[in-house]
């Protein structure tokens, strides 16, 4: 540490870089996590309506999931039909 | 006991303090008379038995009460100093495949029906036995290190708590609390250190303690005693400090003061210190 670090020092607090640098950082995060295409709640609303135009089920048995795996997303949609007695 | 409480002491960013504040608080809360537990979750990694001074004597671990190739009361070591203490330690010779989230979910409910306190130390990152360790949390601990990598790390694993816990996936919210370690006030009068205030900003959540850059942490944690049952020291305090709020028995949270003495002379040890 030279004495033209220390003066420089005085100047420009680094705990207010450090937290500049943090708030852009995980704002930038936060809105990677929360990542969710606006269509989701639609697609899973139809899908309810197609599926129970052809069987009796739960709303609540269609669940759709969209995962990020880096380059690419998997869209997960998972159905659990009632007993085949109730199908017919 | 039928109002047990999990608690995770988590970070995302390894080398912050988790198991050293998993020992201090567990010992604490056991020297207080609340039947505590405290679980070593870093499978292939375990460290909870050094710090907390009992390692020779571990004979069974997680894995082998998962494996049912041990009963839960064999694996659990009784700590010689806190009669309501007790340790479950992590496998060293497995990996985290080996969690399996049934395994857990039966050890935990074994444990939610003997003591009032599991805490469990969640190895770094956030793969399978970091999710494993918070999956079944209803309150967690994060602990936060005054420095960039670690305050990001800290709002990343707030994130995975938030959607990858088991209160999450029911709608529900782990109750979250902060716990900065390694904080050195001097340094922040100086702004070469992020204040409290600037981290609680970021990461908005409650604070609940602020443990100093201390020497008696290293000691402690050489001669195998929780920093809570060690010699008095500044670490000490805070970390009872921290319990008290834990346990609702404070409301303040205290800030470790800066240094007393002749500031000149103290900045040119440090000025040494920091060229070598």
């Amino acid at each position: 540490m030279s004495i033209f670090d220390l003066i420089r020092f005085k100047n420009k607090n680094s705990a207010t870089t450090a937290k500049e640098r943090l708030q852009i950082v995980v704002s930038h995060q936060r809105s990677e996590q929360n990542q969710q295409p606006d269509f989701l709640p639609h697609l899973h609303k139809e899908l309810v309506e197609v599926v129970s135009k052809y069987t009796d089920i739960d709303k609540e048995q269609i669940q759709v999931e969209l995962q990020n795996e880096g380059d690419f997303s998997v869209l997960e949609l998972n159905i659990t039909l009632p007993s085949t007695a109730d199908l017919t | 006991m039928n109002n047990a409480k999990v608690i995770v002491v988590t970070s995302g960013k390894g080398g912050v303090g988790k198991t050293t504040s998993t020992a201090a608080i567990g010992a604490e809360l056991a020297r207080r008379g609340h039947k505590t537990v405290v679980v070593d979750f870093d499978v292939g990694l375990r460290n909870l038995d050094l710090v907390m001074g009992c390692e020779r004597r571990v004979i069974y671990d997680f894995i082998n009460v998962v494996n049912d190739e041990a009963t839960l009361s064999q694996a659990l070591i009784k700590d010689k100093r806190e009669p309501n203490l007790y340790i479950l330690p992590a496998s060293q010779t497995r990996n985290k495949d080996a969690l399996t989230q049934e395994g857990v979910e039966r050890i935990i409910d074994a444990l939610k029906a003997e003591f009032k306190f599991i805490i469990c130390d969640s190895p770094a990152g956030i793969e399978r036995g970091a999710l494993m360790a918070l999956y079944f949390a209803e309150e967690a601990i994060i602990v936060t290190n005054p420095e960039v990598s670690s305050v990001r790390d800290s709002d990343r694993i707030i994130g995975v708590l938030n959607s990858e816990s088991k209160l999450a996936k029911e709608g529900k919210e782990v109750k979250k609390h902060l716990l900065i370690t390694r904080y050195s006030p001097d340094r922040v009068k100086r702004g070469e250190m992020l204040s409290i205030d600037d981290i609680q900003e970021i990461l908005a959540t409650e604070l609940l303690g602020i443990i100093p850059e201390s020497q008696a942490v290293l000691s402690a944690s050489n001669q195998g005693v929780p920093v809570t049952l060690n010699d008095e020291s500044d670490a000490r305090v805070s970390y009872r400090n921290a319990v008290s709020k834990l346990l609702g028995e404070a409301s303040d949270v205290q800030i470790p003061g800066t240094s007393k003495g002749w500031g000149f002379l103290k900045n040119i040890r440090l000025f040494k210190g920091e060229t070598v």
